[in-house]
């Protein structure tokens, strides 16, 4: 256990490592940040000074050489334009863009696995055909154009829920959350529902493949013949074997939440790290893109990591087959 | 349990409605197009700043809604000679925690402005000619500059008034030779988080910043000015176009600014109330003229646009009317000068008429009969419509036989190339700050000189040293009509040669619930104080 543990660390430092230089030299290669930043009206002075005071005077080596040396020492930089570090920047937006992720994830297994386990239960029925079309849609459809029409429907429409933005918060840990209160609920539900709704296609469609084939698995057959209620073969027998594979994708898909909310951040105005990015992206402020994708990566690592771990418990053959090897 | 749900779901709805009616009879919510960088007021010299600081900081002087200056924290202001002015201060103002306004606070401000650490763009451009400053009393400053500077009431009007007991500073500052003294420790824009030091004399107090997601202002009770109608002002950041209108539909905000043109008629449809004015912003294309350029082909190496005729002929065969009407749906004007007449500097001149014919006969008299290729560069997402405008001017120079490609590119990328001088011919916009016509001339046709800091966006290269001579006397010139007379000849010269070919003055639009009006501004700003609650009239 513990040589699988080293290893899967060892190449999750690599991949952070290799990421590091990708995201600098592509970040470095767009646009000259100093032609945004200062006011068109600067002299030229004015405009040498901030080029040197950005370090953009160096050349690209060096550039890379100190910021390698600062993000060991967990300094990922100062942003160009909000002249704060920008590791300090992006974790301000880390709780609401957690909070989105995480309900989102919540509703996309509330729904997606009971939907999913009754397709799969019941492939010919109509409610089994129509949950598989509405999957389909759920994965075809763009996302930011579920979230348009969303708040065309509940926000313009109907006048139900608020069309962007964060609800009240309140503090819990010190970290400021919206999803204590009801006024908060009213704005986290929108862009929840749009960020699962393509999870949840994914769970539903999960879900119903792997009831399928345990279904037909000797030891369902056998529960069966033994007299066990339908509902306890469901609940016990199925739920619990097709938990593997939907555990494993949803880690994976969960790091993706977190760091690719982009969209519906952008479409709802969700205070999120996605829609930092983006603006980071227009302003050409470097430190920030770096930090924020260094800080995903690092994330997605993290999560994936966990998955192996948390798979080798669920999974006893992954953890004796390591130790083997 | 599905009933349980249903009644908690519908309490959910009616507790959220109900809270959002009772406070929307004093709250006015408002959806930016762009989040400031920070609450320093000195920090970032950008407008999406300025326009939320004006709500709590002001400055000595205000620009009303046609640029001109309005006395705001000064009362009046003279020069006494080329390099000295005396501001006088208004009497009985005071900050937000109480304290007094005094010479000591203005002082102060124009201090701190060089110390602002890692400012993406500094205010010391609005204050770099000023050398020294002096209270004469405690409602009286006198402001000397390293030289004549007619425009130091307009720079004035740009730099926000800060308290210097709030930030500080000494019981005395001083301001003398270009050196301050007193200032104590200088506090930083990190500071600027907590609404405690955000201290000005403006009608709205800061009570909450939270990055990214919004802003609210409460009522200065105590403000010296007109009382604004609101006791609340809550600034959304709502950066993408289509959301805000969503915003705006739902109810969730109750003006917008920058709607897309597009969204307009709609939004006038469902009873929303759009108002628009001219900007200051003109749209204008700069063509190459410093020898070759890779970009132009078909001509041996020559650059056709070094010859005047070739340059007017490319002004001749656009159709201006036709953008204006097809592609801005009406929302821009037609340009025949570098800022919108009747303000300071403009001479009224009209936009070039639409004559294909006589821009085929000027390209043949100028040896270019069959026309050649030229790269047109623009950004695409920077000025309204951007792209679009770029293209039918293409097809528009196609018809009289000059072979245009456009090359649009992101305004990050836009901005560096144009710099570079990768293009022979770009489209640009400009809008002037300082409401006057020193401001286009300096930056966009001035000889391209960075150290003195003239030309700095003349990236076609045009220069003409009569030009330079008559805009260098208008820039030390105190007299107003003088300097007016001045920048009118200086830009005649240059438009008479064609130097740059303007195209049109953007309107910028407003859209806002029938409750609520305001008056639009040449500057672009949404001043949220400003906005007026109809239903209280």
């Amino acid at each position: 256990m513990i040589v699988y543990l080293l290893r899967r660390v060892g190449q999750s430092i690599l991949a952070v490592v290799t990421m590091a230089v990708l995201v600098f030299i592509g970040v470095y290669a767009i646009g000259n940040p100093v032609d945004i930043l200062v006011s068109p009206e600067a002299s030229q002075a004015e405009i040498r000074a901030t080029i040197e005071r950005l370090g953009l005077d160096k050349p690209l080596w060096e550039q890379f050489l100190t910021f390698a040396g600062n993000a060991l020492r967990g300094d990922l930089g100062t942003s160009f334009v909000y002249g704060r570090p920008a590791v300090e920047i992006i974790l301000q937006r880390l709780p609401a863009t957690f909070e989105l992720a995480f309900v989102a994830l919540l509703i996309s297994v509330l729904i997606g696995i009971p939907l999913g386990v009754y397709a799969g239960l019941k492939p010919d029925s109509l409610g089994g055909r129509s949950v598989m079309a509405g999957s389909i849609l759920g994965f075809s459809l763009p996302n930011f154009w579920q979230g348009m029409i969303l708040i065309l429907i509940f926000a313009v429409w109907l006048g139900w829920l608020p069309a962007g933005g964060r609800g009240p918060t309140v503090e819990l840990l010190g970290i400021p959350v919206s999803f204590l209160t009801p006024q908060g609920w009213a704005y986290l539900l929108l862009p929840a529902l749009n960020l699962a709704l393509f999870k949840m296609a994914l769970v539903i469609r999960l879900a119903r493949a792997n009831t399928r084939e345990v279904c037909l698995q000797d030891y369902i057959k056998f529960a069966r013949a033994k007299g066990l209620s339908p509902r306890r073969i469901v609940f016990v027998h199925v739920m619990k074997n097709i938990m593997i594979p939907i555990v494993t994708v949803l880690g994976l898909e969960l790091g993706s939440m977190i760091a690719f909310a982009i969209v519906t951040e952008t479409v709802f105005a969700w205070p999120g790290m996605g829609k930092l990015l983006i603006d980071s992206i227009n302003l050409l402020d470097r430190p920030v893109i770096v930090a924020y994708l260094m800080l995903t990566v690092v994330i997605i690592v993290t999560i994936n990591l966990a998955v192996d771990i948390l798979y080798s418990i669920l999974d006893p053959r992954v953890r004796l087959s390591e130790v083997k090897g | 349990m599905q009933m349980n749900l249903r009644r908690l779901a519908g309490a959910v709805l009616i507790s959220s409605t109900a809270l959002a009616s009772a406070a929307a009879a004093q709250e006015l919510r408002v959806g930016l197009a762009s989040e400031p960088t920070s609450m320093d007021p000195q920090f970032h010299n950008l407008a999406t700043n300025t326009q939320v600081r004006l709500n709590i900081f002001e400055s000595l002087i205000e620009q009303d809604p046609l640029q001109n200056l309005e006395p705001s924290l000064a009362t009046e202001w003279e020069a006494l000679d080329d390099t000295t002015w005396r501001f006088r201060l208004r009497e009985g103002v005071a900050f937000h925690d109480g304290t007094p306004f005094t010479a000591r606070d203005v002082i102060y401000s124009v201090c701190r402005i060089p110390l602002v650490e890692n400012s993406p763009s500094s205010f010391s451009i609005y204050t770099q000619s000023i050398s020294g400053m002096e209270a004469e009393d405690d409602h009286t400053v006198i402001i000397t500059t390293n030289g004549p500077n007619p425009l130091l009431p307009v720079e004035s009007s740009t730099w926000a008034i800060m308290s210097a007991d709030a930030s500080g500073a000494e019981a005395e500052v001083t301001f003398a030779d270009g050196t301050c003294e007193g200032l104590g420790e200088v506090p930083q824009q990190q500071a600027f988080n907590s609404p405690e030091l955000v201290i000005g004399t403006g009608p709205y107090k800061l009570q909450e910043s939270t990055r990214g997601a919004q802003i609210v202002l409460t009522r200065n009770d105590d403000y010296w000015g007109e009382a604004p109608d609101w006791e609340t002002i809550r600034l959304r950041p709502i950066t993408s176009a289509g959301p805000r209108v969503a915003a705006l539909l739902s109810g969730d905000v109750d003006i917008i600014e920058s709607p897309p043109i597009q969204d307009l008629p709609r939004l006038e449809r469902e009873g929303f109330s759009v108002v628009d004015t001219l900007s200051n912003r003109v749209i204008y294309i700069a063509l190459h003229q410093e020898g070759p350029h890779s970009g132009i082909t078909g001509t041996d190496g020559e650059n056709p646009l070094l010859d005047a005729r070739v340059r007017e002929a490319i002004s001749l065969s656009i159709n201006r009317d036709a953008i204006v009407e097809r592609i801005m749906s009406g929302y821009a004007t037609s340009a025949g000068e570098l800022l919108p007449p009747p303000m300071f500097g403009t001479s009224g001149r009209p936009a070039d008429p639409y004559d294909p014919d006589r821009a085929k006969e000027l390209l043949a008299e100028a040896g270019y009969a069959d026309g050649f290729g030229l790269v047109l560069g623009t950004p695409n997402d920077r000025y309204i419509n951007d792209e679009q405008v770029a293209q039918a001017v293409a097809q528009m120079l196609n018809r009289v036989g000059i072979r245009v490609t456009v090359d649009a590119a992101t305004a990050s990328q836009f901005f560096s190339r144009r710099n570079n001088q990768e293009y022979p011919a770009f489209l640009a916009g400009w809008g002037a700050s300082s409401g006057e016509m020193s401001s286009p001339l300096k930056s966009l046709v001035a000889s391209f000189d960075p150290d003195a800091g003239m030309g700095v966006t003349n990236a076609g290269r045009y220069s003409n040293a009569e030009m330079d001579e008559l805009l260098q006397k208008a820039m030390v010139t105190i007299d107003d009509e003088e300097r007016s007379q001045l920048l009118q000849q200086a830009e005649t010269i240059v438009l008479d040669e064609h130097g740059i070919v303007p195209l049109h003055y953007e309107r910028s639009a407003w859209a806002m619930s029938p409750k609520i009006s305001y008056e639009p501004r040449v500057d672009q700003y949404t001043l949220a104080y400003a906005v007026r609650n109809a239903e209280a009239d």
